[in-house]
């Protein structure tokens, strides 16, 4: 079967500095992937670029086997892939409501923005309760809540996650890990950047370790869990 | 009493003029950061149309939705043609081509229609006056109240019901983000403009029905109060740009009509100490707009 996503030859750069240096990945369709590494390992850079947030400088991106690497970002969502970025960036003079009416913005069908709003209730019972108040009074947790659930309304079936643990408490945490499991099982294939590196292997299928913008490692999760170099990946003397 | 209550009355026509205006740059700016010196430019156009409109004895019911509608997709243009190249350029930059955009147009208005200014014909009934409780009103300025009061409601239910005036509000504050949600930058900025160019068109209509002329340069001094009573209530902040106009209004009426004669020379300067004095106070404008108030710590 031919993967859901895929890079060849990714690069990008910022000015002078590149970011990431030519990767190759592939994700199947209902995986859970980690994508570890350090601070400026290229990883947010590597999903800003998938998503259209920064240009590619090198390479391709095929989602569902179209490329797509020259797409800009308005036209993604359509074809079915979405990110919940870095520092959630919930639109917060928005109701937590606009905020996932903005989230179905590409999708023309009423009765499905309807069922995904529901969906996104049930997963997060606390957004519905303050579904009429501003985004920026939410707390850390509730805003990557309506982070995620913004970017699951416009029916995604991959969902790029870049750092949804940063900055949460541990029971929180816990919850958000729960929830792309569950996420999983619905369907959805999960593309992941962390910190958390134990947590994110505990869910993911498998993992790919960057460091200065290169894939130094990939493997199942549970062989990069067993394995002793991924500390001296964080500190960066791989 | 009645004096005050009367000059309120001038000061809510005027300053709902410039609210008008100052909304108008404003929601410009917060989408693409622009500040839009040919906004001044659109109300010339409008007040042309009405001009012509007149000399062709077109009803005054039929000429206002023309005058409002050229505005409107002259906007439009000027952002497709002058604006979208240097979209992902400086604020300098940008700025600079606004005031190349409204110096072509004036040039155009001066060599193509007339230099100097021509009178507008406008219904009898708006030079007319009626009398609310004691006071007397210029219908043009009653004209003036409604209109205003009319188009704020509207862009308030437009802003905060309609899946595009919302979109609006999500690209100014995070375009990048907006446009990953699919909501295209071309269509939300070209709908800035055809808003700001509405806004503009009223105001014009409005302007034009105090004076009964239209001059190539007319557009000029109301926008530069626009961008003032825009600067007062903060940059960006829709809010601001209403609340701005409004304080800015009563500034200049109040001044007008209670500053001793012998200071009356000085009123200009003494206006805008005082808007001076109120950002000192609240440097970043009246009602801030929010991503300001982000970057600011």
């Amino acid at each position: 079967m031919s993967p859901l996503l895929k890079l060849e030859g990714f690069k990008l750069r910022y000015g002078a500095v590149e970011a990431v240096r030519g990767i190759d990945l592939e994700i199947g369709t209902g995986e859970i992937v980690a994508l570890l590494g350090a601070n400026g390992a290229g990883k947010s850079s590597t999903m800003n670029g998938i998503a259209g947030l920064a240009p590619v400088t090198e390479g391709k991106v095929y989602f569902d086997g179209n490329d797509i690497t020259e797409l800009p970002s308005e036209e993604i969502p359509i074809s079915g892939l979405t990110l919940a970025p870095e520092g959630r960036r919930v639109f917060g003079t928005l109701t937590v409501d606009d905020n996932l009416r903005m989230g179905a913005y590409a999708v023309r069908d009423n009765t499905s923005i309807d069922a995904s709003r529901q969906h996104v209730f049930d997963l997060f019972p606390i957004l519905a309760e303050r579904h009429n108040q501003y985004a920026g009074t939410l707390s850390g947790g509730q805003q990557q809540m309506l982070a995620i659930g913004r970017a699951l309304m416009c029916n995604p079936r991959l969902l790029l996650l870049d750092e949804p643990s940063l900055g949460l408490a541990p029971r929180i945490v816990e919850q958000v890990f729960d929830l792309i499991s569950t996420l999983r099982d619905q369907g959805v294939t999960i593309f992941l950047v962390e910190q958390n590196v134990a947590g994110a292997l505990e869910i993911a299928d498998r993992a790919y370790m960057m460091a200065s913008g290169q894939i130094i490692r990939e493997g199942s999760a549970a062989a990069m869990r067993a394995s002793d170099d991924m500390s001296a990946a964080y500190l960066g003397e791989h | 009493m009645d004096l005050i209550l009367q000059q309120t009355v001038n000061a809510l026509a005027l300053g709902g003029t410039y609210a008008l205006l100052a909304l108008g740059l404003a929601v410009v700016f917060s989408i693409m950061g622009l500040i839009n010196f040919a906004h001044g430019e659109l109300m010339t156009i409008a007040g042309y149309v009405l001009m012509y409109c007149g000399l062709a004895g077109i009803p005054f019911a039929v000429s206002v939705p023309l005058a409002v509608l050229a505005p409107m997709l002259a906007a439009m243009a000027m952002e497709r043609v002058a604006f979208r190249p240097v979209r992902n350029a400086s604020g300098a930059t940008m700025l600079v081509t606004s005031f190349a955009v409204a110096m072509i147009l004036q040039v155009l208005f001066q060599n193509l229609i007339s230099a100097r200014s021509q009178p507008v014909i406008l219904p009898d009934a708006l030079s007319q006056s009626v009398t609310i409780g004691g006071l007397i009103i210029g219908v043009n300025k009653l004209f003036a109240i409604l209109a205003t009061i009319v188009m704020l409601i509207a862009l308030e239910l437009f802003m905060k019901k309609q899946k595009h005036g919302i979109a609006m509000r999500a690209a100014a504050e995070d375009f990048a983000i907006a446009r990953l949600m699919g909501i295209r930058a071309n269509t939300v900025i070209s709908a800035a403009f055809a808003l700001s160019g509405l806004l503009a068109g009223v105001a014009a209509v409005l302007w034009v029905s105090q004076r009964a002329s239209v001059d190539p340069l007319m557009g000029f001094t109301p926008v530069l109060k626009a961008f003032i009573a825009a600067i007062l209530g903060g940059l960006g902040s829709l809010r601001g740009a209403v609340a701005g106009g409004f304080v800015l209004g009563f500034i200049e009426v109040f001044l007008a009509a209670f500053l001793p004669s012998a200071w009356q020379e000085f009123r200009e300067p003494i206006g805008l100490s005082l808007v001076v004095l109120i950002l000192i106070l609240r440097p970043n404008g009246l009602i801030p707009a929010a991503t300001l108030q982000a970057q600011k710590v």
